[in-house]
């Protein structure tokens, strides 16, 4: 197979990835004439029914964008409304939802490192297939998930949907020992990930590296989860507020999704290589120290090796929940008081896959006049087309199924999430 | 006999899972089952489950289980398809079993919507309302939830297989506090809480954290809509408060739909 000619990929339901969507690649000898990323999971119009319920429901409402990353959505919620509100949370309470987020890092990193996006680099179909020959690391794969998932369940009642973050705080506070009991768990599981740093740098990487805008928070202090300051490798430098007026979202034909570009600059990278590229010194030293016998410094500019840096920020997570449970303690009230009032308010939030942006405008009896939801993939479409339109090259003389393949592992490298894009994944390859 | 996992004529069932328009939850919840999942993947033959694997293998299926609503033209012929193809549909989650959050635009003007959220309203096509598999195709059993209890859906497909009726109450939340020993948020400190009208099945979630329950799992079996909408009138709720609480993730399910309505005409 030489290439000549037009080919076509086609990925009519791309698989593991949440939610429903096409790839779409069309290539006329080594060039690649056309990429889409076809998002066909039906818009679900959350902004436009926002409006008029009142912000203490916008969290739970916005949780149910996606079933993934729940805590990610109601992070900005609170954030944003809280912000408009003019607000300011308990110290104990802004501890507690770095712990809340580190819960739902761990639990969609592990799912997606190995239920996900191992298959593609062992060349398994799926897990099942997987764990007939590692059977052993799959169990532990599916207990650091659960590890991640129990720290969810003790501070928000259940893993999918919790129910106590509110704005203002928390309905209801973990005790200390219940914290506590958590902590052989969580230790077990900082083990667990550093082997996971271990083995994801043992995989075959592509050679592969672009350069990227990277986009994410940073905090004057810590690796960043619900605070911080946007930047980029490529100068930006901006308080949430100013997020609409340096970023666009284009709607294009072939997608439910809005496409998010830096005004006058184009597409850029958001999640985990992001973060590491840009929060290095920020992590924990035994993360650092992971990272580095794994040979990863920054920038890492080859996108497959993402799995490895999820694999670090696992790390990251389970150490950072162990600081917060062994400095806790319990905030004097769960919340403080939000009284109604007119404003309008901004946050960006560090999903597992990337920022989340959410503004909300209220009304003096609370009612949300105006929404706005970004989600990460909708930040990462635009950057996922461009690397297929590299990648597919490079894959001009490859048969038509591995070819598909790749392309399908490389949009996986990105960890879509798709219900989350059309608050909306499926792979085409065409060649002559 | 061979060991080995066969395609077909291994005396598994077949299992199709089928998503429409959802978040991706109530089809997580299996892989949250992370004690029994390995288990529970023994003893089917996942034949289409794309959130998990690149096999997609064509139907007939034992097994189909369908997450989300309906909202397009394209989803209420696929659902048709789908239907044809499995010998046993069910549904999972308050979006499959009542068209789900997306459902609170089935009181408004949808096109209006589109033209809120993007840019170029012309390339969205969507149905005016979102609605429940079950006003599409016959189903065979309902799972509810937003989202769906794990151990209910373990318990689901472990009655299915068996040949059992699945053990899934249809009594109300407050059975649930009962059993908890939760002293009533309502009674005892004036919190609205949706409990008395609510299917059990979180185990009493909200509750157990201060808060009323906002019903997740939908109306129960018998549910008095009208005297809890009395009660919330006695908490000082407006109509508009107390038609906002019978309108979320169940919101076009029909005794919450009416109640919705009647609270704001009385």
């Amino acid at each position: 197979m030489t290439g000549r000619g037009t080919r076509t990929i086609k990925v009519d339901t791309l698989a593991r990835v949440e939610g429903e969507g096409a790839l779409f690649i069309k290539m006329a000898g080594d060039r690649v004439a056309d990429v889409k990323l076809k998002i066909y999971e039906p818009p679900r119009m959350f902004e436009a029914f926002l409006r008029g319920r009142h912000f203490l429901e916008a969290p739970d409402i916005t949780a149910r964008i996606c079933g993934i990353c729940p805590i990610a959505y109601q992070m900005s919620a609170v954030h944003a409304i809280e912000r408009a509100l003019g607000v300011r949370i308990d110290p104990a309470v802004r501890l507690l939802r770095r712990l809340f987020y580190c819960g739902e890092w761990i639990e969609s990193h592990a799912l997606h490192i190995y239920l996900l996006h191992a298959p593609d680099f062992l060349g398994y179909q799926d897990v099942i297939e997987m764990a007939k020959d590692h059977g052993a690391l799959v169990e532990k794969a599916l207990r650091l998930k659960k590890t991640g998932n129990r720290l969810v369940q003790v501070l928000g009642g259940r893993e999918i949907h919790p129910i106590s973050a509110v704005v203002g705080g928390f309905h209801k506070v973990p005790t200390k020992a219940q914290l506590l009991d958590l902590r052989d768990d969580l230790n077990w599981a900082l083990e667990m990930s550093l082997e996971t740093v271990r083995w994801t740098s043992t995989l075959q990487f592509p050679d592969f590296e672009q350069d990227y805008e990277f986009v994410a928070l940073r905090h004057a202090d810590e690796y960043p989860l619900n605070e911080g300051r946007l930047v980029s490798n490529h100068g930006l430098d901006i308080d949430a507020a100013e997020y609409e007026d340096r970023f666009v979202e284009l709607h294009v034909k072939h997608s439910n999704a809005l496409h998010s570009v830096v005004r006058g600059r184009g597409s850029y990278l958001v999640g985990p290589l992001a973060r590491f590229n840009l929060n290095f010194e920020k992590l924990p030293e035994i993360a650092r120290k992971a990272a580095a016998d794994a040979a990863l410094r920054p920038p890492v500019k080859n996108l497959f090796r993402s799995i490895a840096v999820r694999a670090v920020e696992l790390v990251f997570a389970c150490a950072e929940a162990l600081r917060i449970i062994s400095e806790y303690e319990p905030p004097a009230s769960p919340r403080v008081e939000t009284p109604n009032r007119r404003g309008v308010g901004q946050a960006i939030t560090e999903a597992p896959r990337g920022i989340l942006y959410h503004r909300y405008a209220v009304d003096e009896n609370g009612l949300i006049v105006a929404a706005k939801i970004v989600p990460p993939t909708s930040q990462n479409q635009r950057r996922i087309e461009d690397d297929l339109r590299e990648y597919a090259a490079h894959l001009a003389a490859w048969p038509i199924e591995e070819a598909t393949w790749k392309c399908e592992q490389a949009v996986r490298c990105y960890d879509p999430c798709i219900s989350c894009a059309t608050h909306s994944l499926k792979v085409v390859i065409e060649r002559d | 006999m061979s060991s080995k996992r066969k395609p077909k004529g291994n005396g598994k069932p077949r299992i199709g899972v089928f998503k429409f328009a959802s978040c991706d939850g109530c089809q997580l919840s299996l892989l949250d089952a992370e004690d029994e999942l390995l288990s529970v993947l023994g003893a089917v033959d996942i034949a289409y489950f794309p959130e998990a694997s690149r096999t997609m293998l064509p139907g007939p299926y034992d097994i189909g289980f369908v997450e989300g609503s309906i909202t397009t033209h394209h989803d209420a012929e696929r659902i048709q398809e789908v239907r044809r193809k499995c010998k046993m549909l069910i549904t999972l989650g308050a979006c499959a079993t009542a068209g789900g959050v997306q459902a609170l635009r089935n009181w408004k003007d949808v096109d209006e919507f589109i033209r809120v959220v993007y840019a170029t309203p012309q390339f969205i096509s969507t149905l005016k309302l979102s609605t429940p598999i079950a006003e599409h195709v016959p189903v065979d059993f309902e799972l509810r939830g937003c989202p769906i209890n794990k151990y209910q859906l373990i318990e689901l497909i472990t009655a299915t297989l068996a040949g059992r009726k699945p053990n899934i109450p249809t009594y109300s939340v407050c059975i649930e506090c009962k059993r908890r020993g939760n002293v009533c948020i309502d009674v005892a400190r004036g919190i609205a809480c949706l409990g008395p009208v609510t299917q059990a099945g979180c185990g009493a979630l909200c509750p157990s954290f201060d808060r009323g329950c906002f019903g997740c799992f939908g109306p129960m079996e018998s549910p008095n809509t009208a005297s809890l909408t009395e009660q919330f009138r006695i908490l000082g709720r407006t109509d508009d408060q107390i038609s906002r609480a019978f309108r979320n993730f169940n919101a076009w399910a029909w005794q919450f739909r009416r109640a919705s309505e009647e609270c704001k005409r009385t």
